[in-house]
C-alpha cells in the first residue's frame, strides 16, 4: 500500500551549514534525503516511518570529485554516473566505477549517490565492498566540525553505524596507493540488469613471482554489513599461488563468512559462491 | 470521498489522483518552484512530498508519461531532467526546481517527429505502447552520452525499462536506426 504522503516533510536548505544546523538543532528529528533512489522506493512503498527529511540534492559542498596527489575525494552526493565518467576514478578505481555501471540501470545511476549508498548501509550494497578494499576514509560533518574515519568500522552492525544524528556523510577518501595491483570484481545476482545481489565480491592483490605480497578481499551480502575478510587475506598473504594455498583460502573463506537465508539467496548458497569467486580470483592472478 | 468537515479533496484530471488530501495544509508547508518543461517555464506552489511525475500529468496536463509500477522499476515514467534520464515516479518535484524537464511531448519539432519516435514506428519498436514514452526518452539520454552506440550498450543503456509485449529486439533495432539517422 501507498504511504499516506500528505504527512511528509521536505526541507530544501540553500547550503551545507543550514543543512547542518536542521540537523544539530533537532537531532534525530531530520534526516538527510540525497537521491532518494532507496528513500522513494519505501516511501512508495508504505514503509518509511520516518517523515522529516532535508534534502541534500544540489548542494555544491559535497558533489564533485576532486583528485589530489596522494588521494581522490568524492563527495558524498556524488551520483554513480558522475563516478563513471571520471578519468582518474576510472583508471584507478575500476571496481567502484564498476559496480557503479551495476547499480540498478542509468536512470538510478543518475540520481543515486555513493554517500547514500553508504548510509543507507544494505549488506548487499554493491559499492561498499569496492570501499573496503580501498582503504576508504569518510570525512562526517555536523554543524560543531568534522572527523575522518576509516570506511572499515563504519558499520557497526545491521543497518547500525557509527554516524551521530547530526553528522552527514560529506566526502568519500580513497588513498592512491593501490596502482598497478590486480583488481577484480563480480556480482552474482538472479539476472544481469537491476538485480540486488546475492553475492558480491570486490578483491585487489600484488603478487611476484607468483606468491601474493598483499590482497584485499571484500564481499557483500554474506554477513550483516559489507565484509573486509581479513582472516582469510592473512592466510593468503606470503604464500605461492598454488593448489594448496587455494585450498586453504577457501577453507578460510568459508569460516570467516556469516551469511543469512533470505529471500534472494540461501546461506548455503551464499557461501558457496563466495568461495568459489574467491578461488576464480587465485586462479587468475597465479 | 469527502474530507471533515464535507471538504471535497483536489483531483487530478483523470479523477483517481488525490491532489490534496490536506486543502487545509499550512502555507509555509508548500513551496514554490520553477522548472522548464519542454522549453516552457512553469510555476507551481507545491508540497514536498509531490512527485515530478504528478506534476508532469496532473498539474501541467501532459499524460504522454506514463505510470507503470510507480516503485522505480518499470521506466514507463522516464522523463529527461537536465539531458538526463530519470525515473520521474522516484524524483519529487522539489528536488527538479530550476531544472529542465524533456517529456516524450518536448521530442517532436514543428510536426516534424524526433528521429527516434520516428525509428520506433519504422522498426515496430512497440506493440501496446504502454513502455514506449519512458523507453523513447531513455534512448534519447543514451545516444547523448553514447551517439553511436553497439548493441551491447544499448541493451545496457535501456536495462531500467521494462517492456511486456516486444521482447526488445525491436526495440534495440529501433535504437540503432535513429543512431546511424542522428549521426549522418
Ligand atoms: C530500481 C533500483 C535498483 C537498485 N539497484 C541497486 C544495486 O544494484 N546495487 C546497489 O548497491 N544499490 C541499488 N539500489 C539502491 C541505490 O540506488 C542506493 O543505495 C543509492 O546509492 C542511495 O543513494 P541516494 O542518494 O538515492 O540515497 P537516499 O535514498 O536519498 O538516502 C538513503 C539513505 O541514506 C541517507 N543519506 C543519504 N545521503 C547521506 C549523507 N550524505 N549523509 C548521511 N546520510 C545520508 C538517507 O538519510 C537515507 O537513510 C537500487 C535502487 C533502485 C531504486
Ligand atoms: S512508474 Fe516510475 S519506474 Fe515504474
Ligand atoms: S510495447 Fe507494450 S509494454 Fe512495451
Amino acid at each position: 500500500m501507498r504511504a499516506y504522503l500528505p504527512e511528509y516533510e521536505l526541507k530544501t536548505p540553500a547550503n551545507l551549514a543550514e543543512a547542518l544546523r536542521l540537523f544539530s538543532d533537532e537531532p534525530g528529528v531530520w534526516r538527510p534525503f540525497a537521491g532518494g533512489t532507496d528513500l522513494m522506493v519505501l516511501l512508495e512503498a508504505g514503509k518509511l516511518t520516518h517523515t522529516r527529511f532535508v534534502s541534500l540534492w544540489g548542494l555544491p559542498e559535497l558533489t564533485g570529485i576532486e583528485s589530489h596527489d596522494d588521494q581522490i575525494i568524492i563527495g558524498a552526493l556524488t551520483t554513480y554516473s558522475q563516478m563513471q565518467a571520471h578519468a582518474a576514478l576510472r583508471a584507478e578505481f575500476p571496481l567502484l566505477c564498476e559496480a557503479a555501471s551495476w547499480t540498478g540501470a542509468v536512470a538510478i545511476q543518475n540520481r543515486g549517490t555513493l554517500g547514500g549508498n553508504i548510509a543507507n548501509a544494505s549488506p548487499a550494497a554493491d559499492s561498499l565492498p569496492a570501499l573496503l578494499v580501498y582503504d576508504a576514509e569518510l570525512e562526517l560533518i555536523s554543524a560543531n566540525g568534522s572527523r575522518v574515519v576509516p570506511y572499515n568500522g563504519f558499520h557497526t552492525g545491521y543497518k547500525t553505524s557509527v554516524l551521530r544524528p547530526d553528522e552527514v556523510i560529506k566526502t568519500i577518501r580513497l588513498p592512491r596507493t593501490t596502482a598497478g595491483w590486480r583488481q577484480h570484481s563480480r556480482k552474482v545476482g538472479t539476472r544481469k540488469a537491476q538485480a540486488i545481489s546475492k553475492v558480491c565480491l570486490a578483491t585487489i592483490a600484488h603478487s611476484e613471482n607468483g606468491v601474493v605480497q598483499a590482497i584485499r578481499l571484500a564481499f557483500g551480502s554474506v554477513a550483516p554489513t559489507p565484509l573486509r575478510a581479513t582472516a582469510t587475506e592473512a592466510v593468503l598473504k606470503g604464500q605461492p599461488i598454488n593448489a594448496v594455498t587455494i585450498a586453504a583460502g577457501r577453507a578460510a573463506l568459508l569460516n570467516e563468512l556469516k551469511p543469512i537465508d533470505d529471500v534472494r539467496s540461501t546461506a548455503e548458497y551464499r557461501a558457496q559462491v563466495a568461495a568459489n569467486l574467491l578461488v576464480e580470483f587465485l586462479e587468475m592472478l597465479a | 470521498m469527502r474530507l471533515a468537515g464535507g471538504v471535497l479533496p483536489k483531483v487530478c484530471m483523470c479523477g483517481t489522483h488525490i491532489l490534496s488530501l490536506h486543502p487545509q495544509r499550512k502555507e509555509e508547508q508548500r513551496v514554490k518552484i520553477s522548472l522548464s518543461i519542454n522549453g516552457t517555464q512553469h510555476e507551481a506552489d507545491i508540497e514536498p512530498r509531490f512527485l515530478l511525475v504528478h506534476l508532469i500529468r496532473d498539474v501541467i496536463g501532459l499524460t504522454g508519461t506514463h505510470i507503470g509500477c510507480e516503485t522505480s522499476i518499470c521506466g514507463a515514467c522516464t522523463v529527461l531532467l537536465d539531458g538526463k534520464p530519470v525515473k520521474s515516479c522516484a524524483v519529487l518535484a522539489v528536488q527538479a526546481n530550476g531544472g529542465q524537464v524533456t517529456t516524450i511531448e518536448g521530442l517532436a519539432k514543428d510536426g516534424q517527429l524526433h528521429p527516434m519516435q520516428e525509428a520506433f514506428w519504422e522498426c515496430h519498436g512497440l506493440q501496446c505502447g504502454y513502455c514506449t514514452p519512458g523507453m523513447i526518452m531513455a534512448a534519447c539520454g543514451l545516444l547523448k552520452e553514447t551517439p553511436n552506440p553497439s548493441e551491447e550498450e544499448i541493451r545496457h543503456g535501456l536495462e531500467g525499462n521494462i517492456c511486456r509485449c516486444t521482447g526488445y529486439q525491436h526495440i534495440v533495432d529501433a535504437v540503432k536506426y535513429a543512431a546511424d539517422k542522428m549521426v549522418a
